[in-house]
């Protein structure tokens, strides 16, 4: 099964610096193994973000997205205590969703 | 990696009933999710393809998106991009990169209240333009920067 995302929220001002760490092999499917095969693609096609259950960002993806995907971005009016959810899936219909809340700036 | 090993566990897998109509729940809410996938536009082989597919063609140039990405990066597996659209009302940013095999690489959808930036690592199999396409106000930008790479990252 999926392995748990790595999701830091911290407040600057009122937005919400978002960074989030996915575990995927997103294969491209033009790798071959040390058999020669083909690996199939294996990659996230779409990671949906939600502040407080809204949606804020929805993101499609191809395989040409880095192994381990990193994603960053900035949401607006963010409070701490506010709830961060993200959601990603692959295009084999394997999916994980991870939730953090919003932690104010150190 | 084997794939006839991963087979082999699939089906081994304790619990096999429970498991199999887990997936089918997942395979099923997965389709209903990916549904609006821009499949055409990330199958697309040549970067005009790919603005018709984004609705992007004849998109102009602007200076108020600011793509920040390293000049040289060693490894094109790993190439980390960030993208700062200060264009009023972003609505969708696109990275495109020219030369990889198939050039769209992400579509990020921040109508919902995003603030315009977003970044993520991407691959790119050799030297190429990086286009920005941003959506603000209904029309089209774009944005480029040429990213040198040592080592290509498609293979």
């Amino acid at each position: 099964m999926a392995e748990p995302m790595k999701i830091r929220a911290t407040l600057q001002g009122d937005v919400a610096d978002v960074r989030i760490l996915m575990l995927h092999p997103m294969e491209t499917g033009q790798r071959k193994d040390s058999k020669g095969q083909v690996v199939p693609m294996h990659f996230i096609q779409s990671v949906v973000v939600t502040h407080n259950g809204k949606t804020v960002l929805d993101t499609q993806w191809s395989q040409a997205v880095s192994r381990n995907p990193f994603l960053g971005l900035r949401i607006k009016g963010a409070k701490a205590g506010d709830k961060i959810g993200v959601t990603w899936v692959d295009n084999k219909g394997d999916k994980r969703t991870d939730e953090v809340t919003v932690t104010p700036a150190s | 990696m084997n794939i006839a090993r991963r087979t082999f566990l699939k089906l081994t897998g304790g619990a096999g009933a429970l498991a199999a109509a887990c997936a089918a729940g997942l395979v099923s809410s997965g389709r209903v999710l990916a549904a609006n996938w821009n499949k055409t536009g990330f199958e697309s082989k040549a970067l005009a393809d790919v603005m018709k597919s984004l609705g992007a063609t004849g998109a102009t140039e602007s200076k108020d998106i600011i793509i920040t990405a390293p000049d040289i990066a060693e490894n094109g597996a790993v190439v980390p991009v960030a993208i700062t659209s200060k264009l009023p009302n972003t609505q969708q940013i696109s990275i495109v990169a020219e030369k990889n095999p198939f050039p769209l690489a992400a579509t990020f959808d921040v109508s919902g209240g995003g603030e315009g930036y977003v970044s993520a690592r991407i691959k790119m199999g050799q030297t190429s333009d990086v286009w920005a396409v941003v959506k603000a106000d209904g029309k089209y930008f774009t944005a480029r920067k040429e990213i040198k790479i040592t080592v290509g990252g498609c293979g």
